[in-house]
């Protein structure tokens, strides 16, 4: 550490935090709630923060951004009581700690977080998760589910979700899920709460409750900190910005006093060109073919085509069944009826074994529950599916090419982790979706399928993901894309298919293809806010098991 | 690569050695050496030749069904029935030999058949019928005691031709048979769980199936593989047992498999799956042996001996918990 620098840095901040306030819209609220002040932590191998400041003014809206592994949630961490930091200081309310001891006492200072990476018990119902730890006791003794799910009826509909509280957590989308953890930190009545990438996985409709949520917890005078990769959010929510880069606090600015392009600067250091890259390969045969694809109760006669250096976008609501269709594709749930060809040869859809050695490969949209294996290491995790291609037909592995090969793509993805050593679990969230397409991309499909592949990615990655798919369709992969961002399927696709409710409804080319239309077919009705008409778009079932 | 990381890589902050980290990875070994360098300054019987490769003699039994249950261990499941396993197929030594007057080389094959193919039944359940582990292995465990006993008759099986003990009670040099056998499986187990694909599969397995189905891999055939490595393990465990006893007994093995998950989880292989080392499962094994034989040269009845090896377990389980803590 080389310190002179650090205290220029340090001032020079602390300027850009003054102008900041000083443009800000009032004045009134001067003194910070919270402030972190010269917070370090040191991982072995990694400096995850850097003498970083963080402070938050009551009744503003506190965006937190900064490229995947930045130390975004690693600051949220140790402000939440899960971890404690090496050196720094936090200033509560005027009153000063060297760090809080845990989860619970930060509970009681009145700070909530939803974690980036939800954990629900998912035996348990909506009610009971969101009472978890301070049940509902009837004389001492007894839980009281009858008034802990009245507690929970209340909470949801005030927040306007429409959840039954009796439902196994396990039943819900991934959307849902979050929708229920966002309503348990606001049940804690915190001064503070933390919202690490809450939009990661839901529906426009959730988005647009969630603001709302946001607005009027702003309005009631609280601190919320928001982290998130998506520009269009910050800009439409956020009251002020911190960047951090690489462990280090970059600044603090108003929101109004910057545009997208200085932020995005602002956090990866170097100018980012055209997001979406240029296409000018040409197409080839049919490589995938999809026929009249069905399985009861999840989707019918869904039938498509991808040509080889095609990238076809399937475009829906959450729920609309695209997920369920990639899985019977891929075997993990086999469909009922129909039949998928590769290449002309059909697919027996059993099971992801056949699959891969068809050369398919899926990036699921889950990387918990089925990307990654998180006790495993970050080497292992990128040559897991392909380990029968990097050993002998007797099972003896050839472990200096494995080595090489995941080093060519730890580096081609730039994930950012000591080591191949390292066990994923520790790495940042966005770094973790790149090892899930770093371990597909290594096994070189012909046909390959991402579901949500730019969840919880940073701008910068997300371009240099972008760029890779591109690249895979120009030298022939077959590309399926999913993806709930709008912007990504307009801007990567070639011809787009919208489901609803199960079922292909339209096949849109490149040209003709705008939001507007996109969202007309996949709501078959019209504007954003009006939903299936039994507002069930929330209805998939996540489920993943073979 | 980034900056936060080279900085640290050469950056002062960082000490050159972390004696914590250290400490709380090789704890085992720490632990293990403490208590020989105690023993050895307690008694003068604890450090010399003899006395050394008595305990190796006697941990190699532990030490072999120890390695077959880290691999199960590792899949997130156990295996119950070792102990029962391991007097089954040696009470089938013991008729091969004594009965059918088979030749040694064909009858140590036919050991360790007898038990992979109990084991690979418990695999087969546990793998085919998505059975819980626990109760499948329990009801083995059971099932294959008692089909011993009928086998048997209940009576123990001797006398066995001489040249079969000497696998049991020989030595090579200094070294005791059962010590290069057991070194020989440890190596065995070692190269399949590093250098082999299958290896690869049960940390995956035990990890995260649904990620380990998705990318792939056969689940069933590796839930099979540990059961009946396993149960071959046993098979193998058994000869051993049965040369050194020099008869087949019926109640041979009792809690033998508890000898064997305690070697693992001291170890520091995770009940839960996905996380261990087969050279903890080693270690784990000698301090077992080194503690029981530090009590008995210290004249410690065996009651007060289990009472030991209970806390030493849990205080096993407590450091692994510290070291993965929240
Ligand atoms: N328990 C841990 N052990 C080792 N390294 C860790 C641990 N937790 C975090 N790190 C490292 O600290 C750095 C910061 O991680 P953090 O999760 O805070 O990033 P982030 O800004 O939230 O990124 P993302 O946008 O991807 O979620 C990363 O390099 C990560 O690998
Ligand atoms: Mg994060």
């Amino acid at each position: 550490m080389s310190a002179p620098v650090q205290t220029s840095q340090t001032g020079q901040t602390g300027q850009t935090v003054q102008a900041g306030r000083a443009g800000g819209p009032d004045p009134a609220p001067v003194r910070p709630f919270l402030e972190m002040k010269g917070i370090s932590k040191r991982f072995p191998g990694v400096t995850a923060l850097d003498n970083v400041d963080f402070r938050l003014v009551p009744g503003r809206v506190h965006a937190l951004m900064g490229e995947n592994g930045a130390g975004k949630s690693t600051l949220m961490r140790i402000l939440a009581g899960l971890d404690c930091p090496d050196e720094g200081e936090i200033f509560l309310d005027g009153q000063k700690m060297q760090r809080l001891e845990s989860p619970r006492q930060a509970i009681e200072l009145g700070i909530a977080m939803i974690h980036q990476e939800l954990n629900p018990v998912l035996e348990m119902t909506v009610a009971e998760n969101l009472f978890l730890g301070r049940e509902f006791v009837r004389r001492r003794l007894f839980v009281d589910s009858r008034a802990m799910r009245r507690e929970a009826v209340k909470l949801l509909d005030d927040l306007g979700v429409n959840l039954d509280p009796d439902r196994r957590m396990a039943e819900l989308t991934v959307g849902q899920m979050q929708m229920v953890e966002i309503a348990k930190a606001v049940s804690y009545r915190a001064n503070i709460i933390i919202m690490d990438e809450p939009t990661s996985a839901v529906t426009s409709k959730e988005v647009d409750r969630l603001f709302e949520i946001v607005g009027r917890l702003k309005g009631e005078g609280k601190c919320v900190i928001y982290i998130t990769h998506k520009m269009d959010e910050v800009f439409a929510i956020s009251d002020e910005i911190t960047v951090f880069r690489d462990g280090r606090y970059i600044g603090t600015y108003d929101t109004g006093s910057i545009n997208e392009m200085e932020l995005i600067r602002l956090m990866v250091a170097r100018d980012l060109n055209e997001m979406f890259p240029e296409k000018t390969h040409q197409l080839g045969d049919v490589r995938l073919k999809v026929d009249r694809l069905t399985r009861r109760g999840a989707f019918a006669d869904v039938s498509f085509e991808v040509r080889a250096g095609e990238i076809l976008g399937l475009a829906g609501l959450v729920g609309a069944g695209r997920t369920e269709v990639v899985e019977a594709i891929f075997g993990v749930t086999p469909p009922d009826s129909g039949q998928v060809l590769v290449d002309g040869v059909k697919l027996p859809c059993r099971s992801p074994r056949s699959a891969i050695a068809s050369r398919l490969g899926l990036v699921t949209e889950d990387r918990k529950l089925s990307g990654l294996v998180l006790t495993m290491d970050v080497h292992d995790n990128i040559a897991l599916p392909s380990l029968p291609k990097l050993s002998t037909p007797l099972g003896l592995l050839k472990l200096k090419q494995a080595a090489k090969e995941t080093a060519r793509f730890i580096e081609a993805l730039r994930i950012k982790t000591f080591s191949p050593k390292e066990l994923v679990r520790n790495l940042s969230g966005g770094n973790q979706q790149k090892v899930i397409l770093a371990k597909w991309l290594a096994t070189k499909p012909s046909v390959m399928i991402f579901d949500e592949p730019t969840r919880g990615i940073d701008v910068g990655a997300k371009s240099e993901i972008y760029k890779l798919v591109v690249d895979m369709a120009a030298e022939g992969v077959a590309v399926v894309l999913i993806s709930s961002e709008m912007k990504e399927i307009l801007g990567m696709c070639d011809r787009i298919v919208v489901m609803r409710q199960g079922a292909g409804v339209a096949v849109v080319e490149r040209g003709q293809a705008s939001q507007e239309l996109l969202l007309l077919h996949a709501t078959g009705l019209g504007g954003r806010e009006d939903g299936p008409p039994d507002g069930r778009q929330g209805e998939e079932r996540h489920e993943l098991r073979p | 690569m980034s900056s936060a990381l080279s900085r640290s890589l050469e950056g002062e902050s960082r000490p050159a050695f972390d004696w914590k980290q250290f400490l709380l990875k090789y704890n085992i070994v720490v632990v293990l050496l403490l208590i020989c360098v105690a023993l050895s300054v307690y008694t003068d019987r604890f450090l010399n030749q003899e006395n050394i490769i008595n305990i190796t003699r006697q941990v190699s039994i532990n030490g072999i069904l120890a390695i077959g249950m880290t691999m199960v261990v590792l899949t997130a499941g156990i295996d119950l029935s070792v102990g029962s396993l391991v007097a089954f197929s040696g009470v089938v030594t013991a008729v091969l030999l004594r009965d059918h007057h088979w030749p040694i080389l064909m009858v140590v094959p036919m050991s360790l058949a007898a038990g992979m193919l109990l084991g690979s039944v418990n695999g087969y359940f546990v793998a085919y019928w998505r059975a819980a582990p626990f109760v499948v292995t329990l009801a083995m465990m059971t099932a294959a005691r008692g089909m011993t006993f009928v086998y048997s008759k209940g009576r123990p099986i001797s006398p066995l031709p001489a040249e079969f003990l000497f696998l049991g009670k020989g030595s090579l040099g200094p070294v005791p048979i059962p010590v290069i056998i057991f070194l020989l499986t440890f190596l065995a187990g070692y190269v399949i769980l590093r250098h082999f694909r299958i290896g690869r599969y049960i940390y995956a397995v035990g990890g995260n199936e649904t990620a380990a189905v998705v990318s792939g891999i056969n689940i069933k055939l590796v839930k099979v593989f540990v059961y009946s490595f396993s149960g071959l393990l046993c098979g193998l465990a058994a000869v051993i047992l049965t040369a050194r006893v020099s008869a087949g007994l019926p109640q041979a093995g009792q809690s033998y498999e508890l000898d064997a998950i305690a070697a693992t989880v001291i170890g520091g292989t995770s009940l839960s799956g996905g996380r261990g080392r087969l050279w903890g499962t080693l270690i784990g094994a000698l301090l077992l042996g080194v503690v029981n034989n530090g009590l008995d040269l210290m004249e410690i009845s065996s009651f007060y001996q289990q009472i030991v090896k209970g806390v030493i377990i849990l205080g096993a389980v407590l450091i692994d918990s510290k070291r993965h803590g929240s």
